[in-house]
């Protein structure tokens, strides 16, 4: 019987990819293991092979069609002795296919995560904008920064002739060579501690974890060497410092992979910590990051990198370090979050705004140091608030906002403050659970209910 | 009284051994006065002493030039007396005031000096180790022939971090010296129990670091190693590693009981093998130094540790605010 050959998922978050190149054509033979495309994905190029052996008997997409989505079929194989009528049989029909292609249009994190229009301050009138994806606006801000200054230089694992393993570092081996661009070994421990030292040196490194999890085997020295260095010394030693790379749950990859750091590091005076979720905001911040004279966390999430926002078309466009944005004002209740966990934050404030609650949403965008003013300010006016975040509940980052508007603005307060928070579970591996471990839109509408006793 | 070893022959001028000798006996005395403001309670917290081992980081230092820089653990004051530090400004740190070198904010463990490249201080096992590598990173990177001394015991030896750096610093070409300062006991634990093989200076053999061995309780052979080390870094040749056997004749620190080894086996060290005498009876039988040459550079010597303990204890503690500065910049 002929069977369909699927478009495949090549990474954990892959929803659709660009099949952009086919090494087969209609009637050759192919043998398990045979390599028959090359699709793109967010990531990477990648080879396809064939899982069975046959004939191709038709092939169904054209190689350099973009956004095909996973499960889309891509083409026929027949097996020995079956004809081209077979292959007709087992192609979808072609109603089937343009349901399939309207499919992830709609279903594309890029589509559900990115607001309507992206909120700007400070940016002057007239300014156009390009839609830039976080990806690749965190890249520019490293290119930028280290065509304006030599001693910024980028390590990391498969930052460089990889490409960056989420693609993050594109390019930049290119542009700047493998002095300032420096594939390392597998040695979370030893290369930070290296570039701490190299900071001490008077180098502004900026070192990619491939993930935050992988970090905590660096802890020690981000936290004993970069971050107290400066008290310790009275002064005399600083560590300008960028740690930056994907942090929280991405898709799919279980306990070890998935944990957000914010409140961890949140804690250590002597850090800077920011978790940008716009493209505008992660290329903004980055660049003061890289130039900040200290040691700045730098919270990226695999989940968005693919998200296009507006991003200005401004020479020296930075976003500075401590200064919440307001995404869209309201009256009856604050929703404050950052990162990732602003996507539901605005879902919650849509559907509320059609339910007649109008949510304030306030990105902290930095959680060290905090802009404890804005978000005061705002629940001075809406009497209520409900945070938002996909760590872990204990010690989470709203427990600290809590006890923060408890001190300054307790007689304001119309309602105990809620935080939606990822639950106290390490993060499982199965679908249904691990969509129940993270916070949902659900979770922030029931939690802006109860503030609002409706 | 066992016997002694014999002063070995040598060609080095008495100008040199004697500047080995007062920086030696500077830091003897040094420690010997800190020790006895910790008993006092002028010092508080972990303080922990070199004595014994002095012959390392002085021999090391005659290896060095302008602008290498150097780091190494919480057994820290004698490095920064050894590069030039004010030995003021490392007591008034050791006691935690204004006029120490990090403003009484670092302590015994924790200080630094811009100025001499001094990079600490640093009271995590080993953690210095990647740093030091990473201070040749940025001597590299900015193209100087320029080294960085990066001092680790016998028990930081054994942590992971330790090989993590060989490897980097030996794939990058990196100009470092790792000095392994193997004064035998990791805290209680002897070598022979921590270690399975004592001969720390191969260690980096799987990484294909050059290295020796190295007598740590003579200042000349420590010298003469550090020369070649330095060399082989100043070249362009990568790590080289130095593993200098020594020992400490205080406990690891001053609260430590010091149960897991023998009076009579300190006391054989001290008789038989003490670096500052070694170079005494160099001076003496080379007919360098005068006794009374040698009584006068003790006093000296004493008197400006005698000035550095009373800064100390006179400098007043930081300013309430010094609380919150520094914290960022």
């Amino acid at each position: 019987m002929a069977i369909q050959i699927l478009m495949p998922a090549l990474s954990p978050t892959m929803e659709e990819g660009t099949l952009a190149k086919w090494l087969v054509k209609e009637g050759d033979t192919v043998q398990s293991g045979d390599i028959m495309a090359e699709i793109e994905t967010d990531k990477a190029t990648m080879e396809f092979e064939a899982v069975d052996e046959g004939v191709i008997g038709k092939i169904l997409i054209a190689e350099g069609t973009e956004g095909v989505a996973v499960n889309t079929a891509i083409a026929v194989l027949l097996e020995d002795g079956e004809g081209a009528s077979a292959a007709a049989d087992a192609a979808p029909a072609p109603v089937e296919q343009a349901l399939v292609e309207d499919v992830p249009a709609a279903s594309t994190p890029a589509q559900a995560v990115a607001p309507v229009d992206t909120p700007m301050e400070d940016i002057p009138e007239g300014t156009t904008f390009t839609k830039t994806t976080v990806r690749e606006a965190l890249r520019d801000a490293m290119a930028e920064e280290m065509r304006a200054n030599e001693k910024v230089f980028l390590m990391g694992e498969e930052v460089g002739q990889y490409q960056g393993a989420y693609k993050v570092s594109q390019g930049l081996l290119d542009e700047f060579g493998d002095k300032r661009v420096i594939d390392t070994p597998i040695t979370e421990h030893g290369f930070t501690g290296l570039a701490v030292g190299a900071a001490f040196g008077g180098l502004n490194p900026i070192v990619e974890f491939m993930t935050f999890n992988f970090a905590m085997q660096a802890m020690d020295h981000i936290i004993n060497s970069a971050a107290k260095t400066l008290y310790m010394s009275g002064g005399q030693m600083g560590c300008p410092i960028v740690f930056r790379g994907t942090n929280g749950a991405a898709s799919r990859v279980g306990a070890q992979h998935s944990q957000c750091y914010a409140a961890w590091y949140a804690q250590i005076p002597g850090l800077k910590v920011v978790m940008p979720y716009s493209a505008a905001d992660a290329k903004g911040l980055l660049k003061s990051a890289i130039r900040d004279p200290n040691p700045v966390i730098f919270l990226e999430n695999e989940m968005v990198y693919g998200t296009s926002f507006d991003v200005p078309d401004l020479e020296n466009f930075t976003v500075p370090i401590g200064k919440a944005k307001i995404w869209r004002q309201g009256e009856d209740v604050t929703l404050v979050s950052f990162g990732i966990g602003m996507k539901y934050a605005l879902e919650a404030a849509d559907r509320l705004a059609t339910e007649g609650i109008s949510a304030e949403v306030i990105d902290l965008r930095s959680l060290r140091p905090i802009d404890y003013d804005t978000l005061i300010n705002s629940v001075k006016k809406t009497n209520r608030c409900v945070t938002i975040e996909e760590g872990f509940p204990v010690t989470s980052i709203g427990n600290h906002l809590s006890a923060t508007i408890m001190e300054r603005a307790f007689d304001y307060l119309d309602a105990p403050v809620i935080n939606c928070t990822g639950k106290d579970v390490p993060m499982p591996y199965a679908a249904n659970l691990e969509k129940l471990a993270l916070v949902t839109t659900d979770e922030v509408m029931a939690a802006v209910k109860t503030v609002t006793y409706r | 009284m066992a016997a002694k070893k014999q002063a070995r022959k040598t060609n080095t001028s008495g100008e040199e051994l004697l500047e080995h000798y007062k920086n030696m006996l500077m830091i003897r005395r040094f420690e010997e006065k800190a020790g006895q403001l910790y008993g006092m309670g002028v010092i508080g917290g972990f303080c922990h002493l070199y004595i014994g081992q002095e012959a390392v980081v002085v021999g090391l230092e005659a290896a060095a030039k302008e602008g290498d820089s150097r780091l190494t653990s919480y057994r820290d004051h004698a490095h920064m007396l050894a590069c030039g530090m004010d030995p003021k400004g490392v007591m008034a740190e050791l006691t935690g005031r204004e006029g120490g070198y990090s403003r009484g904010k670092g302590g015994s463990m924790h200080m630094f000096s811009s100025e001499k490249k001094f990079y600490g201080g640093h009271g995590i096992v080993a953690a210095q180790v990647p740093i030091g590598a990473g201070l040749a990173f940025a001597e590299k990177y900015n193209g100087t022939d320029n080294v960085s001394f990066t001092y680790f015991g016998d028990g930081a030896a054994n942590q992971g971090q330790v090989y993590e750096a060989f490897n980097m610093a030996s794939l990058w070409k990196l100009p470092v010296v790792f000095v392994i300062e193997n004064n035998q006991y990791a805290m209680g634990t002897s070598l022979q129990r921590a270690s399975s093989s004592p001969e720390l200076h191969t260690r980096g053999e799987a990484f294909m670091i050059e290295s020796e061995a190295v007598d740590g309780m003579d200042v000349l052979a420590v010298k003469e190693a550090g020369v070649r080390a330095v060399a082989h870094c100043r070249a362009g040749k990568g790590p080289y590693i130095l593993g200098v056997k020594t020992y400490r004749y205080r406990g690891h620190s001053m609260s430590d009981p010091a149960k897991y080894r023998t009076r009579e086996e300190v006391q054989k060290m001290k008789d038989e093998r003490d670096p500052i005498d070694h170079v005494r009876d160099m001076l003496e039988q080379g007919k360098h130094a005068t006794t009374d040459q040698l009584k006068a550079i003790d006093k000296e010597i004493k008197k400006v540790v005698s000035k550095a303990a009373d800064f100390a204890q006179t400098s007043p503690e930081p300013s309430i605010d010094e609380l919150y500065t520094d914290i960022l910049r």
